[in-house]
């Protein structure tokens, strides 16, 4: 297998990338990033407040770990740049999730407005990440802005359901020449090692492992999948038949005639 | 505008409880099943299935955290006669406002509490706690909160935007009951009495890009409480539908007796939870808020059923956090633990006392 791929200029062996938002403790993160050798995680802007006395994110991340903060809860272009430049302020990182939900109901990004803030802050020298609703054209208009990678969502966020969105995203990775990390609806280390299958290059999950009844373990178990999905992809996985195939043919007829 | 909706569900809702009456076949969708099961007798044993479903439901969406805040009352006085209130126009209390210095004070020591969400609460009265009064108030709340809600009297849209210009994030507003009588029975006089103006106020809100919105009946009002939960949900699935890209939040206070001049009636801890529970299902991304004014042990059990956002450490007389002269209440606090206590339950629960959910921009 591939030691390293790259992302944004640096190179990374895990291609588990973990949420923080939904955990039940910070003091998770340590033995998270310790047991999966998960190497990115992201981080809500308005979830950080520097002045808390309660339990502060930002003293559970391990240095050398790389932090995307995410512009979640902007409802446009302009609130996600603001929120992107506050965010990476206070973390000290230059990665830049762009999040910009206008429907609560299903948590849907605005693809167009993230296209325009994906613009300004490639411009300004940000990586950024847009997390999208899967669609090609959208995805060459980001390639165009200057963003990193592209992110379209599996599913609906938080939903667990896996990669419904699959042959929305196909197309995205065959197309397309930056990466493609899957975010939202990753729900269990087959969905886990399905991203990897298909030939994404990571995957961003957060609900699957800060709900699981053990999020070390669940993060192990999902690591290991996207290590085995990695692993056939790169060794190139035999197409499904519709048919039986036998090994040694019945008869010699069909040769024949 | 909900209004016109309104007029349209209460056609629905008597029909469909006639249908249910007559238990004739009902046709299967959402609304209907939500009446279904709201008036329907559920065992114990039922509800608890369905909690679990209520439970999955919490987790995927909001994860294992509380969203904490406080309130902060600036000032009882109002002109409204509302039956039900301890702040009503019709009791001869001794009223307080606070000044800005007192704002600032009471602020600072809630925030150096740990809170960053504020919820401001007034009386309607456009005197004593004028628009600029309040303007100023979400001004110092500023510099203090990312979240700032307000609790105050129905605006108008340029007055919301003008608020929402000046850093806040969300407003507040129980139409207490959807029933436009006993709204006209239980408002004796006062700004308040006009139904229709204080329904209308949530979306001139939500016109002036508020970030979220908090609705909800006061439970025990109406003998019919199932009209009035029906009515709420029907008004957040609406909200959700006409204005995607924003934050929802429910609440069910429930009335308390000793406040009330009204003829109260309860609506049970088992209603209640179901009313929570069912909610939590019809509207999965929807906040569930619960005050102090459910005691402790309801709180707690609810934790994780649906119940995403919390108050705590709350007064409600004016001030309270930090000045304290003053004993007129408006409703009863049943949970007076301080914050450290109701965190150290919620993490007692396997979930992490969240204080942040908006950044300062």
């Amino acid at each position: 297998m591939e030691k390293y791929f790259e992302i944004a200029g640096k190179k990374l062996k895990s291609r588990l990338f973990i949420g923080t938002g939904k955990l039940s403790s910070y003091k998770l993160i340590p033995e998270i990033i310790k047991k999966t050798g998960v190497e990115v995680l992201t981080v809500a802007v308005r979830r950080i407040d520097p002045d808390t006395r309660e339990e502060n994110i930002l003293n559970y991340i391990p240095k050398n770990v790389t932090v995307m903060v995410n512009t979640s809860g902007s409802r446009n272009a302009k609130e996600a740049i603001k929120i992107a430049e506050i965010g990476s302020e206070i973390i000290e990182t230059d990665w830049i999730k762009i999040e910009i939900e206008v429907d609560y109901r299903y948590l849907l990004p605005d693809n167009e407005e993230t296209v325009k803030a994906t613009k300004y802050l490639s411009k300004k020298g940000y990586k950024v990440f847009p997390y999208i609703t899967p669609d090609l054209v959208t995805a060459r208009k980001l390639v165009d802005a200057g963003a990193c990678a592209v992110m379209p969502l599996g599913s609906f966020i938080g939903t667990n359901r896996g990669i419904t969105a699959k042959s929305l995203i196909e197309p995205i990775i065959k197309e397309i020449n930056i990466p493609v990390i899957i975010d939202a609806g990753i729900g269990r280390p087959s969905h886990a090692a399905e991203a990897m299958e298909m030939g994404a290059d990571a995957i961003l999950v957060n609900t699957a492992v800060a709900i699981a009844k053990d999020p070390v373990k669940m993060s192990i178990a999902l690591s290991e999948a996207v290590k085995a999905g990695r692993m056939a992809y790169e060794m190139g996985i035999l197409k499904e038949k519709e048919y039986a195939d036998p090994s040694s043919p019945v008869s010699d007829f069909l040769k024949k005639i | 505008m909900f209004f016109n909706e309104l007029k349209k569900l209460e056609k629905n809702f008597i029909k469909i409880k006639k249908e249910l009456k007559e238990s004739r076949y009902i046709t299967e969708n959402s609304e209907t099943d939500v009446l279904k099961f709201l008036f329907m007798d559920i065992s114990s044993q039922a509800l608890e299935k369905l909690s679990f479903k209520a439970r999955r439901i919490t987790d995927y969406f909001f994860g294992r955290t509380i969203l904490l805040y406080t309130p902060l009352y600036i000032s009882d006085y109002c002109r409204n006669g509302c039956l039900y209130c301890g702040f009503s126009a019709l009791n001869k209390i001794k009223r307080k406002k606070l000044s800005y210095r007192e704002i600032e004070k009471e602020m600072s020591e809630i925030r150096n509490k740990g809170f960053n969400t504020i919820l401001i609460l007034t009386g309607e009265d456009r005197y004593h706690s004028s628009f600029e009064y309040i303007l100023n108030t979400i001004k110092i709340a500023r510099k203090y909160f990312s979240e700032i809600l307000t609790e105050v009297y129905p605006l108008n849209e340029d007055e919301y935007r003008k608020l929402v210009e000046n850093g806040l994030t969300g407003v507040t507003l129980y139409q207490e009951t959807y029933d436009k009588n006993l709204y006209k029975k239980v408002h004796l006089f006062g700004p308040k009495k006009d139904f229709r103006w204080r329904l209308d106020a949530i979306e001139r809100a939500l016109k002036s890009k508020v970030k979220e919105i908090n609705i909800g009946p006061l439970l025990g009002l109406n003998k019919n409480w199932q009209f009035d939960v029906y009515m709420t949900l029907m008004h957040a699935r609406y909200i959700e539908k006409n204005y995607p890209d924003v934050e929802i939040s429910i609440s069910y206070p429930r009335i308390q007796r000793s406040f009330s001049k009204t003829k109260v009636y309860p609506v049970s801890d088992k209603d209640f939870v179901k009313t929570i529970i069912l909610t939590r299902i019809f509207l999965p991304r929807v906040q569930i808020n619960i005050s102090t004014r459910e005691p402790s042990y309801i709180r707690d059990n609810l934790i994780g059923l649906g119940v995403t956002k919390m108050s705590a450490e709350s007064k409600t007389v004016v001030g309270g956090h930090y000045i304290t002269s003053n004993k007129e209440k408006q409703f009863e606090i049943n949970d007076n633990r301080t914050l450290e206590e109701i965190m150290s339950v919620i993490r007692t629960k396997n979930y992490r006392p969240e204080f942040n959910n908006w950044i300062k921009v």
